[in-house]
Parts: structure tokens; sequence; C-alpha cells
């Protein structure tokens, strides 16, 4: 492919995504079926995209004792996991 | 308060084994031995507190007692540098990389990754996406030799592992399940207005995005991503990244600043 | 130098997780606090969210990091913020506590206690008046809940306050919930104290409620949570204040365990008619007792 080519092939792609762009509820919902990028956007929580607020309060939540490491990770960790091992189960949905 | 009785009690009050400064009376025969122990608290609560608000998803993960823990010993190990705690724990995730006990969990680094983003995405200056019709003005024509302004919400989370999806999983995004395959998976993180929002990237996006952010022409980015990415798809970036809102500015040609 | 006061209504410690209820809710005539830090960010929600409520009320920021009672210099970076901050949003009130929090260049995040002698309180008003001078404003100084005393203290508390009051021209913000706290703590009289207070130089108040530790042998030792509603014997002390001073602007401070507007607003709502009761010249402490 020579320059021109290409640079003729990359307009026709910059083209293309303009459109899509110019009508995001299509583009969201045709990216979101073909690739599960970039499609739907995941939100979370916005509280926890906050981080932590200030106080100017105590707390009489005891939580300072020990240095030691004792405790293992016993979360949702365990599921996760799981999945190496086991190819047949369903992909997740995003 | 002399500095050097102030960084005893400030020793005092980040260390549980420590002593309790001996400058300190006893009022109406109390000893201050439990009073003092009111601060020990109040910091480490205070201190590791943040950490979790700030790192849920990986708290979940692990489970409130090790997240207690592992909180505890990056406090030990990085405390506060700035009274805006709200961005404490920049450093977490590089700490999670290597703490003991993680073995196990090789993308909980990165999970913490993609939750820094978000907070520095929360408190990011505002500005205007760039909408659809900016790049339209510009014509296809002429697009290869443009310059993109990225939002300066926009966080790019590259991984090793299917960090979008387990973060997903432990964010209430997506319902806990195992994954096929561990795909790796990069990410961006941004707020184009007040929500922060999560997206997972296509093949040689994140190459995209960190060409463009370089400053890069984009056209110059497409040929680099397609390098690292030869199936990557230029309408998919260029229009995925419109309608994500974090294009800040766009100018025609890279000799010109983009317009704030 | 401004010297902008509050109203004396009954004020609010915003909180996020409140934004839309408060919007929804019109009547809401009183102040809202924040957090000088929780407002450093460069924009997002927080920004978003004050500058709306600066539309319809007045304003205090209260700063919880500026570490004026600590041994070292001021943070040059940070009384900038709070600059901007000020000149953004120009709050009716700016405050910050008695206590330090930085020591070294690290934060520990917690409001820290300070012996009180003629070498800190030179300490205390030149980083006072530094901070008045970078602000171009006048500020209001908080008295701490306190768990330790020093053996070196040779200055009464209040005595201190009054002092940095006199010398640098600041006002004071007598939190009364830290006095019933303290003063419980050290085995003292909350009245006495209270007595004691350069009530003269009060610009606001504050309200919170506190919990009960286990404390010493027996002795009672209570924590400054911000955790519940305020309790009686708070509510007494500050009807007793407002009988001396008249109508203060009055802050519910709730920084833990927080409940959904209507409660807090409805707590609000009893300062509020205190504050009225003191306007019209009546004893609101006999109120209270009643």
């Amino acid at each position: 492919m020579n320059r021109r080519v290409a640079a003729v092939a990359l307009a026709g792609s910059f083209a293309a995504a303009l459109a899509a762009a110019a009508s995001p509820a299509l583009a969201e919902d045709k990216m979101a079926g073909k690739e599960k990028c970039y499609g739907v956007a995941l939100k979370g929580q916005n509280d926890c995209a906050a981080g932590a607020g200030t106080t100017c309060a105590g707390t009489s939540k005891v939580d300072f004792q020990g240095n030691a490491w004792k405790a293992v990770p016993a979360g949702t960790c365990v599921t996760m996991k799981t999945a190496k091992g086991m190819g047949s189960l369903s992909p997740i949905k995003m | 308060m002399s500095a050097a009785a102030q960084a005893r009690f400030a020793a005092a009050a980040l260390d549980p084994g420590a002593a309790v400064p001996a400058d300190l009376a006893q009022a109406g025969g109390r000893a201050p031995e439990r009073r003092f122990a009111v601060y020990r608290n109040n910091v480490a609560v205070g201190l590791a507190g943040p950490l979790a608000a700030r790192f849920p998803a990986v708290r979940g993960i692990v489970g409130a007692d090790f997240f207690a823990e592992l909180a505890r010993a990056f406090v030990r190990a990085h405390p506060p540098r700035s009274p805006l705690m709200m961005l404490y724990g920049d450093d977490f995730p590089a700490f999670v990389d290597t703490a003991p006990g993680l073995e196990e969990l090789p993308y909980l680094g990165d999970v913490a990754r993609l939750e820094a983003a978000r907070t520095r995405a929360y408190h990011a200056a505002d500005v205007a996406p760039l909408g659809a019709a900016a790049f339209a003005a510009i014509g296809p024509e002429a697009l290869a030799e443009a310059t993109i302004r990225l939002h300066p919400s926009l966080g790019l989370v590259r991984s090793r592992h299917p960090v979008a999806s387990i973060w997903a999983m432990n964010a209430g995004e997506a319902e806990l399940g195992p994954i096929d395959g561990l795909p790796p998976e990069d990410a961006i993180v941004g707020r184009p207005a007040l929500d922060v929002h999560v997206r997972r990237l296509p093949p040689g996006g994140a190459a995209f995005l960190a060409a463009l952010h370089g400053g890069r022409p984009l056209g110059r980015a497409c040929a680099l991503a397609r390098r690292v990415a030869p199936d990557f798809d230029v309408a998919l970036n260029l229009s995925g990244l419109i309608a994500s809102g974090l294009a800040a500015a766009i100018a025609p040609s890279p000799c010109k600043d983009p317009k704030p | 130098m401004i010297l902008t006061t509050l109203p004396a209504t009954a004020g609010v410690g915003f909180k996020p997780e409140h934004f839309g209820d408060v919007l929804a809710d019109g009547g809401f005539g009183g102040f809202f606090e924040v957090h000088a830090e929780n407002y450093m960010g460069a924009g997002g929600p927080p920004h978003a969210q004050l500058t709306r409520l600066r539309q319809d009320h007045a304003l205090s920021i209260h700063g919880v990091g500026l570490s004026i009672g600590g041994a070292g210099p001021l943070d040059c970076a940070h009384l900038a913020r709070l600059r901007s901050l000020c000149d953004r949003y120009a709050p009716e009130s700016f405050s910050e506590h008695l206590a330090w929090s930085t020591h070294d260049g690290v934060f520990l995040n917690d409001l820290l206690p300070l012996p009180y002698t003629a070498e800190t309180l030179a300490q205390v008003i030149a980083h006072v008046d530094e901070t008045q001078s970078a602000l171009g404003r006048r500020m209001l100084l908080e008295n701490p809940a306190t768990y330790v005393l020093f053996a070196e203290s040779d200055i009464p508390e209040t005595e201190f306050l009054a002092e940095v009051a006199r010398r640098t021209g600041c006002g004071l913000l007598l939190d009364v919930n830290n006095v019933l706290v303290s003063a419980t703590n050290h085995g003292t009289s909350p009245e006495r104290y209270l007595d004691a207070f350069p009530l003269a130089q009060v610009g606001e108040i504050h309200l919170a409620g506190h919990d009960l530790a286990e404390g010493d042998g027996g002795a009672p030792l209570l924590i400054d949570a911000h955790g519940a509603p305020v309790a009686d014997p708070v509510w007494a002390l500050y009807a007793r204040t407002l009988d001396r001073t008249g109508p203060l602007p009055t802050l519910i401070e709730r920084d833990n365990d927080v409940p959904a507007w209507p409660e807090l607003r409805a707590e609000a709502g009893v300062a509020q008619r205190l504050i009225d009761g003191a306007a019209a010249g009546a004893s609101v402490s006999k109120r209270v007792a009643a």
C-alpha cells in the first residue's frame, strides 16, 4: 500500500468515525455489541470515586492494635481464582 | 510546644508499641496511657480510613481484615505528606504490587491503579468535552495532521490482567463470576461531566491514547497503535474517544497550539 | 482585612450525600459549613455542589489541616490554597483549630493537643497573624477537644485563647461539645470553663455529639466523635451561653454515622428556636431545663 492509498484509507476510517460519533447512542450500541470496548461506560459509585472526606472529629471505633501481618486475603478473590482452571464457565457481561 | 516535644508526640501517636510521651500530666490522678490511646486510635483510623474509602474494590477483593493490615503497613511506609486526604494513596498501587501475602492476586495492584485514577478524575479540572462537530469541522482529509489535547481527568490503566472486568465485578457494576482465560485489559478512566466513567479499551487503544497524549498527530498515533496491535480499528477508537467525551481540544496541525 | 460574619442562624455541616435533599428542601434558611480541604481539588462534583449551595446560603469554610498549633512553620502552599478557596467562595467565615496535625511534613489527620506556655502562645499568635494576612481576612480559632494535658502547661486554655484573640484580632469559635468533652476527661467543670471564656470574641458556636468510651479506673472518657445527636448536657451549656451572649451563628456538626437530611435539619431547628429565643431576650437556659 503506497502512502497515497494509505492516506485515503485513513481518511475513510476517520469519516466512518465521524459518522459514528455523530450519533452517539448508535455508536455505543454498535460498539457494545461488537467489541464490548469503548462502549458502555461503567460508573461504579461516585462516592467511592470521591476518596475520603476530612473529619475534625475523633473516633471511638478502636483500630490501632498491632503491627503484625496475620490475616490472609479472604474477600471476593476466591471467586476470581476459581476461574483459572474452569474455562467452561460463562464469560462475564460488561 | 518545642519541635522536639512535638516529634516525640507524633512518633508515639504513630507507633502503638512506643511509650507515651513523658511530658503528659496526670490530670485528676488519671494515668495518661488510656487517654493517649485515643490519639493513637484517631491517627490510625484517620490515616487508614481514607485508603478504605479510596480503594473499596481492593478491600472487597482481599476482605476487611487483610485490608486493615495492608493499610496500616502502607501508612507506616508512606505516611501522608499533604493535608489533602482525598488524594492520599497515590503510592498505594505500587505498594500493593510487592506487599507480602498477595502473590495469588497479581492483578490487585492494577485494580488499585484503576481506583486511584477514579479519584484523580473525580477531582480533576472541569473542561467541556469536545463534540463530534469540532472533529467534523476539520474534516477527514485533514484529521491525520491534527493534534488532540486529552481531557485533564483522563487516566490510562494498562494491565496484563482483566483489570476493568475485575474492578467492575467488585464495584457492583457486574455480577461476580469467573473470567474466561483472564485476558489482559487496558482501561481509561475519565470524567467528561460530573460522573466518573471507566471504559475498557479496544486493542491498540492504550498506545493510541498515549501517542496522542505525547502530542503526536492523529495519523501518526494511528500508525503507532497499529504497530503494537495489527488489528487496531481506527474508526472504533476515534469514535470511541469522541463519544467518551475525553477529547478536550483539537488543533488542525501540530504547528498550532490546541485552543484552551 | 475582611470582617464579614455569619448570620445568627443555625447551620449544618454539609455532607455531599445530602445535596439532592437540600436542593429539594427550599425552606432551610441556615448556613452551611464545609471543610476547606475537601474543596481543594481542581474541579468536579465538590465545586459544582458548593457553587450551587453558595447561591442560596451563607457559608463557613472550616479548615482542618493548617496545623496552627504546630511548632514548625505553616505550609505556604496550603495557605495559598486556602486563600484561593476563600477568594473563590467569599465565605462569611473562615475558621481553624487550636491544634496541630502536621509534624516534619507528615500529616497525621487528627487535631493534636499542645501545651499552653509562653512559647506556644507566641507560636500560635505568629501563625494566626500569618494566616490572617495571607487570607486578607479575620479568622476564628476553635477551642479543641483534648484527652491529655501537658505537665509544662501554665496558662489556662481560656486565657490562652483570649490572649491570641487580643493580640491578633482574631475571633473565636466556641465548640460547646469540646468544652464538655475536655472538662469531663480532665475532671474539671465545663461551667467554670465557660465562665472564663472570652465570650465577646465568639463569632460562631459548634454543637456536636460525643461518645462515651471505656475509661481508666472508672473515670469517664468522652470522645469528640461527631457520630450522634447533640447530647442534653451540651444543649444545656449552649443555652447557658446564649443567655450571656445573645444570638450567635451555631453549627450542628455531624461527621460519623451521618443521618438523613431531615434529621439533621430538625436538630438545626432546635438550635434555631434557642437562637430566636435569645434574640427575643428570653432566658433560653430555663427553656432547655424545662
